[in-house]
């Protein structure tokens, strides 16, 4: 028995707006809200609500003869819920139906395995918990973005806990081998492995409306032919496509939805293909052999590899400066930069720096909000360098209190501006006036003192201390300064980055608290 | 396949782009197998005719008995020309004029009738007359040569053009390194805008050197758009600078403008986009190398936004101090409100100093290792000025790219285009 799957891949990215430098540290919000609902409205409508009712329809009519597969990246997913919910009700109707599999992926389509196996877990198991409480079934396959795979990749996602895997079945992999069995990883041969037939999807994907492609126009009698004229040993033939090929990639008028519409009727009645998904197929069939891929692949571009995303020097620094931020990231708790954090690793904007189809390429201008590849690139690195900023000064709020000041928790410090909120202000002058006539003091130690008092506090509260101060007064001090120290401190002073009043006052007072312990 | 074509200078007696344009092209037609007999105001003798016979129209007997000779002549207006028509000239060949030119002697009291006129070919006070008299050599010379198309660059050598498709009956292709609108905004001379779109409209052919260009032709002088055709300017290959010799020695990064300081060339959203940027980024100085009308107005407005300290001007840079500034400037920026082609991004790129120029010029039309920004948009143009500084792997980029492309336009390919263009009107 031979089957045919269909998968379709649904993504939109959180496209930025123009975040020009000086927005650095003054605007927090990144995303163009504008151009993103207008995208989606436009697509949801053009595409993906005719294509689930048509699909829904064919379901209806061939019951569990009709199956279907998709993935659904986490930022489609919220921006449905923002801009579209009618998108998500649709989905979910396919859902019910009980002929739809739900893959997981990273759940903003990112490009983190290549980087990080704990946070590419935690981003798959954030998607996996999404699709599950919305369509009810905790997913079972897996798709990486764009069909990355590697066999490390492989090694790791079957450490997650799925069965099988999607990736292309890329000609330099293959080599005389059909991409029509059941594989399995090279590493790890319990993850089953389903390639793309490529040649038949981009039939659909590509060439459909191709009207100088020797086989236009293509027909579904055609299509089933050719599915026919396969040789009968093969297993599965993988069709897998962007579901924006229906309606957007290939325009209503090019008869795409009709030709979908009568494809399972012409394979059920002239065939013995069986449609299923891969969790289906994961469940029948035991590989064949292993498929090896030490490079990375993907399915895109002719080269089927990682440079549409990765490789240019504008690309790896982007990257570079993504990924030096995931220890902070990770700590953050804030639930606004945790998904901005995820949002801005989604990898259509490392694809829009991608200058190889500079010459070649329309099929990369789709929807891409940029001129050129380098606007693209300082668009990004301005947004990073604001989300940077924030993610410094978030890890501030929290650290302080915890490693510094084991006295005070987070708690009662965030309850103490309240508290003083509620003082007259006359007190609050006292208060604040009080350590920084204490500080004054300081400057006026003889050098043998300075020496005394730089050997009994911390170096980083001084830094917090002098940090606005400046002038004759503060050189004169420096200078009693063992030089060594004062280097370290002025290093110190210049790596803070737009301290919170509060930090600042919190030093302030620890150092005079000690100089009036001192003195 | 053989062009008779009208210049106004050659190599190395320039003054401004136009002569080096022309060198570049006729070298490219060479290439493509198509001869040129290029015709210059004045020869010096020493001009490189490795891809030209030159022909000096100093040397051009003209009869001057014959009738339709002398019918020419007596139409001819005289009139009073201002620098403002000096076309394509950089700092240096504007100075150049200033200082120079008006000490040349001109033999004006010549009578019309001589045999022989010596011309100028400068730029001076006497041009309109030059270019009435450059036509009559012109028509003279078309008389007594052999070969299948005229071309005549720029409005000085349009009348020639014209005058010498009357007299041998070939197609005449006009070619438009800038108008009278690039020269002098909207307070344009009405004579040489005249002269322009006369020559235009007589052409069988016009080339503009950028789409931006071709469509000030179409829209500006109304001349039919499927004359027109675009075709690029090419960069002659020329010795890589060696770039330890030119070093900058303060530690700042150095954003640099280098042109006329004129409406045109858009100093002002320079200085703007200046101010945002060190309001940010303090470790950076800006330069503007150049002079022109609107020179002590920038530096005032320098002045007002405190920013002397950090933005400097130098006046006329020269040869040697052209070089020597690309070589020291981290950022190249072209802001001009309108700029026919524009070749400095260019000679920038060369010396593997990334650029920002405005999609106002022509050279933006082509250029794909640039960053391009509306000349108005002081946001753009900071962000951009400030990404190059701060983020490292864009000038990484553009030392990667950016020479090798300007290297790929060659005058070859632009000459097979204008081989077309001749091909068409044959």
């Amino acid at each position: 028995m031979r089957s045919i799957c269909f998968y379709f891949q649904i993504h939109q990215p959180y496209r930025l707006k123009t975040f020009r430098f000086f927005d650095i540290g003054a605007d927090e919000n990144y995303f163009d809200e504008y151009q993103n609902r207008t995208i989606i409205k436009r697509i949801v409508e053009r595409s993906y609500l005719p294509m689930n009712k048509l699909l829904l329809d064919l379901i209806n009519e061939y019951g569990s003869g009709f199956k279907v597969s998709f993935s659904i990246s986490g930022t489609a997913l919220d921006q449905f819920e923002q801009y579209a919910p009618e998108a998500l009700h649709s989905f979910k109707k396919l859902a019910d139906t009980g002929n739809v599999e739900f893959l997981a992926e990273t759940y903003a389509h990112s490009l983190v395995s290549l980087y990080d196996s704990g946070e590419f877990a935690s981003q798959v198991a954030k998607h996996s918990a999404r699709i599950e409480s919305l369509f009810g079934v905790k997913p079972t396959s897996f798709r990486n973005t764009e069909l990355i795979y590697s066999d490390r990749i492989g090694e790791k996602v079957y450490d997650m806990g799925y069965k099988v895997m999607l990736t292309e079945g890329a000609k330099h992999i293959l080599g005389w081998k059909s991409p029509d069995f059941m594989y399995c990883n090279a590493i790890n041969p319990k993850l089953k492995v389903l390639l793309r037939n490529f040649q038949l999807s981009d039939d659909i994907g590509f060439r459909f409306s191709n009207q100088s492609w020797s086989e236009w126009p293509l027909t579904a009698e055609k299509f089933t032919q050719w599915l026919q004229d396969l040789d009968k040993k093969q297993q599965v033939v993988n069709i897998f496509l962007d579901y924006e090929t229906f309606g957007e990639h290939q325009w209503v008028e090019t008869g795409i939805f009709e030709f979908m519409k009568k494809l399972p009727q012409q394979i059920l009645a002239k065939t013995s293909y069986k449609f299923d998904t891969p969790a289906g197929l994961a469940a029948r069939l035991q590989p064949v052999s292993a498929v090896l891929v030490p490079n990375t692949i993907s399915w895109a571009d002719e080269e089927r590899d990682l440079t549409a995303w990765l490789g240019n020097d504008m690309q790896d620094e982007a990257f570079e400066v993504l990924y030096k931020l995931l220890p902070l990231a990770q700590k953050t708790q804030n639930p606004d930069l945790q998904k901005k954090w995820l949002y801005l690793q989604t990898s259509d904007h490392f694809y829009y720096m991608c200058t190889k189809w500079f010459s070649d390429g329309t099929v990369h201008k789709y929807f891409n909000p940029y001129a050129s590849p380098y606007e693209a690139f300082i668009n990004y690195m301005n947004v990073l360098s604001d989300f940077s900023l924030r993610l410094q000064s978030d890890s501030q709020d929290y650290e302080i209190p915890t490693s510094k000041v084991p006295d005070l928790s987070i708690k009662k410090r965030k309850a103490v501006p309240a508290e003083l909120k509620n003082l007259p202000e006359a007190e609050l002058a006292t208060e604040a006036g009080s350590s920084s006539i204490d500080i004054e003091v300081l400057f006026s130690l003889s050098k043998p003192k300075v020496k005394q008092f730089i050997k009994n506090i911390d170096i980083q509260s001084l830094a917090y201390t002098l940090y606005d101060r400046s002038g004759a007064e503060l050189d004169k001090f420096r200078k009693k300064l063992p030089e060594s120290y004062n280097e370290e401190l002025t290093r110190l002073i210049s790596e803070i980055k737009r301290p919170r009043k509060s930090t600042l006052e919190h030093h302030k007072n620890k150092i005079g608290e000690f100089i009036r312990s001192l003195f | 396949m053989k062009v008779l074509m009208f210049g106004w200078e050659f190599p190395p007696h320039i003054t401004g782009g136009l002569g080096t344009a022309c060198f570049g092209m006729t070298k490219g037609l060479l290439k493509n197998k198509v001869e040129v007999l290029f015709v210059v105001p004045k020869a010096y003798g020493d001009e490189s005719e490795e891809a030209v016979r030159l022909i000096n129209a100093s040397d051009v007997l003209i009869d001057i008995h014959k009738k339709e000779n002398f019918e020419f002549w007596k139409n001819i207006t005289y009139l009073e020309v201002n620098s403002s028509l000096v076309p394509y000239v950089g700092p240096e060949a504007f100075d150049n004029l200033l200082s120079t030119d008006l000490k040349e002697e001109y033999e004006t009291n010549s009578s019309v009738f001589d045999a022989k006129y010596v011309f100028s070919g400068k730029y001076g006070e006497n041009l309109l007359e030059e270019v009435a008299r450059y036509a009559l050599v012109g028509a003279q010379i078309a008389a007594n040569s052999q070969f299948d198309v005229i071309h005549a660059h720029d409005w000085l050598t349009y009348a020639a053009g014209i005058a010498a498709k009357k007299a041998s009956g070939k197609p005449l292709v006009v070619h438009m390194h800038a108008t009278e609108f690039d020269r002098s905004g909207e307070n344009i001379n009405q004579r040489v805008y005249d002269i322009e779109r006369e020559g235009m409209m007589a052409a069988d052919r016009v080339i503009a050197v950028s789409n931006l260009t071709r469509n000030i032709v179409i829209t500006k002088y109304g001349i039919p758009a499927d004359k027109v055709v675009a075709v690029h300017n090419a960069v002659e290959p020329t010795e890589k600078l060696d770039p330890v010799e030119y070093t900058s020695h303060v530690p700042e990064k150095i954003v640099t403008f280098l042109g006329r300081v004129t409406y045109q060339k858009g100093p002002e959203y320079f200085i703007e986009a200046a101010y945002k940027v060190l309001q940010r980024d303090n470790n950076v100085r800006f330069v503007m190398a150049g002079t022109g009308d609107l020179l002590e107005k920038m530096i005032r407005r320098v002045a007002q936004l405190r920013m002397s300290s950090k933005f400097h001007f130098t006046g006329f840079l020269r040869g040697d101090s052209v070089d020597r500034m690309f070589g020291m400037s981290d950022v190249y920026v072209m802001p001009s409100v309108s700029e026919p082609f524009g070749i400095s991004p260019l000679e920038a790129m060369r010396s593997n100093v990334p650029v920002v120029i405005s999609k106002q010029s022509g050279v933006a039309e082509i250029l794909q290792h640039a960053l391009k920004i509306d000349f108005w948009d002081i946001d753009a143009m900071a962000d951009a000025i400030y990404a190059l500084l701060k983020y490292k792997s864009l000038p990484a980029m553009f030392a990667k790219y950016g020479a090798e492309e300007v290297d790929n336009l060659k005058w070859e390919n632009a000459a097979r285009l204008i081989k077309k263009v001749y091909a068409e009107v044959l």
